[in-house]
């Protein structure tokens, strides 16, 4: 079953184009990693789905259904499909991105109460039990500028969580922790990926990325360069960008 | 050697509480009103329909470069000629005050909104918040937390600008000072006295100030 497609997706910014004509097809319990180098649009692209970007031409279809229509400059959607459309798209930044004035709880339960129109205590319920499932129920009540970057990561992805996602986006979000972080919000992750949700997950990590995804996707000159297997582009690349950009991350084991 | 009697000076000092007393009716009004006209013209300015834009900036300037004594004359003494309205001087004070404090506060808010993270908007919107929703829940409350410091610095200087009033003969503190001084022939007394009362409220207000900003820090909420 299709969760996501992306037809001819093109995207520049002020004249230089970042990719253009980028197709990909997402299936259900798919585990996308995407990597390639600083620049290469890999954010570009994940902003693009839940439209934090206006792609300039193409077609988006998530869960079966059609986006926006064709505009003059790129893709038009009205106020309401943009919102359906991101409650299908759960994302999660790098730089987390969390509301430093709400308690913890608050972050997680603020879209149910808001957006979903879930009274405050359902709310709170909901946002506690997500928080479970991150291993920070403890922390329900604390404010974020009082967390370390990987608890804040954590925090980040159960707001994400609470929304019942179909697909989860996530953006570098470890690059921004010390490396002795790292692993905690990896093993989230992969715990996620392990329960069978379909997510696109863009990341310098590429041991982990090995481990966790079904395929990968290589960005470079203006779209998707290659993709594969684990195994195809990670440990067999064909083509010689693929094979530097490898070479330059020596430090992955798998 | 001038000899001090504050004697005949509380003796009437009923005639100073009444005016102290319309100088906070005068303040919390302005204030208040301020604080509602200041969001709206905020919100207008950062408006993406340039109908609401420019408008709200016109209003903005206007009452930002033109002297405040000058805007309490045309409210009080000219604004009736145009529409009829029995214009009393309380009427006229507020709404001098009301719009000219809204337009320092649109500026302020102005100013923390946009200074909030691009971040925060993306990150309510991931989850399906409207426009609407991210600015009350999200942004707002970070901006007015940001521009508490400014805000407060705004209300202080509007309460001592207050005293304009007396112009009109709105009997206010400085305006019952006045009466009372001729009254007694105590001018110095009077009006030590007077400089005493705003000393002690803006010095209260000020350290009420103090206190919630304190409270904001204690949250630990910043540093994020
Ligand atoms: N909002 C923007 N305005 C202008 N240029 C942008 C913007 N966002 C990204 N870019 C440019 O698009 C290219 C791709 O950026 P990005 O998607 O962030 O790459 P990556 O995430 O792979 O590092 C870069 O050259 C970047 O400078
Ligand atoms: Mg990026």
């Amino acid at each position: 079953m299709s969760v996501l497609k992306l037809v001819g997706i093109s995207k520049s910014f002020g004249g230089t184009r970042v990719f253009e004509n980028v197709d990909l097809d997402v299936e259900k319990g798919d585990r996308i990693a995407i990597l390639g180098a600083s620049g290469s649009g890999k954010s570009t692209l994940l902003r693009c789905i839940n439209l934090l970007e206006t792609p300039d031409a193409g077609s988006i279809e998530i869960g079966g259904t059609k986006v926006g229509s064709a505009g003059r400059s790129g893709l038009r959607i009205s106020e309401r499909d943009l919102q359906a459309l991101r409650l299908r798209a759960g994302m999660v930044f790098q730089q987390f991105n969390l509301f430093p004035h709400m308690t913890v709880a608050g972050n997680v339960a603020e879209g149910l109460s808001t957006v979903r129109r879930m009274s405050r205590p359902d709310a709170r319920t909901r946002a506690i039990m997500e928080l479970a499932r991150v291993g920070l129920a403890d922390k329900a009540d604390a404010y974020p500028a009082r967390l370390s970057g990987g608890q804040k990561q954590r925090v980040a992805i159960a707001r994400a969580l609470a929304m019942d996602p179909e697909i989860l986006l996530f953006d570098e979000p470890t690059s921004a922790l010390d490396p002795a972080l790292v692993g905690e919000v990896l093993g989230v992750i992969e715990q996620l990926a392990e329960e069978g949700r379909t997510m696109l997950l863009v990341t310098h990590e590429i041991g982990f990325a090995y481990h966790v995804a079904n395929r990968i996707l290589f960005l470079a000159e203006g779209g998707i360069y290659e993709s594969g297997t684990p195994d195809e582009v990670l440990k067999h690349p064909r083509r010689p960008l693929t094979q530097h950009f490898l070479k330059e991350h020596k430090r992955f084991q798998f | 050697m001038y000899e001090w009697d504050f004697g005949p000076v509380l003796a009437e000092s009923g005639v100073l509480l009444a005016g102290f007393r319309n100088t906070l009716e005068l303040t919390a009004t302005a204030l208040a009103g301020g604080l509602v006209v200041g969001l709206l013209l905020a919100l207008a300015r950062l408006s993406p329909r340039r109908r609401l834009r420019w408008p709200a900036g016109v209003v903005i300037e206007v009452f930002r470069t033109t002297p405040p004594l000058v805007q309490l004359f045309w409210f009080y003494f000219g604004l009736p000629i145009v529409v009829s309205v029995e214009m009393t001087p309380f009427l006229a004070a507020a709404l001098t005050f009301t719009i000219q404090s809204g337009a320092f506060f649109a500026e302020i808010l102005r100013a923390g909104i946009v200074s909030i993270e691009r971040g925060q908007w993306e990150a309510a919107s991931a989850i399906g918040m409207r426009p609407h929703q991210t600015m009350r829940r999200v942004i707002l409350p970070q901006a007015v937390k940001r521009m508490f410091p400014s805000m407060m610095e705004r209300s202080i200087e509007l309460m001592k600008t207050t005293t304009l009033v007396a112009t009109v003969s709105y009997a206010d503190l400085l305006f019952q000072a006045n009466e009372l001084a001729q009254k007694t022939f105590r001018p110095l007394e009077v009006f030590t006295l007077v400089a005493l009362v705003y000393f002690v409220a803006i010095t209260c207000l000020s350290g009420l100030g103090s206190l919630l900003e304190r409270r904001f820090a204690r949250s630990g909420e910043f540093a994020a």
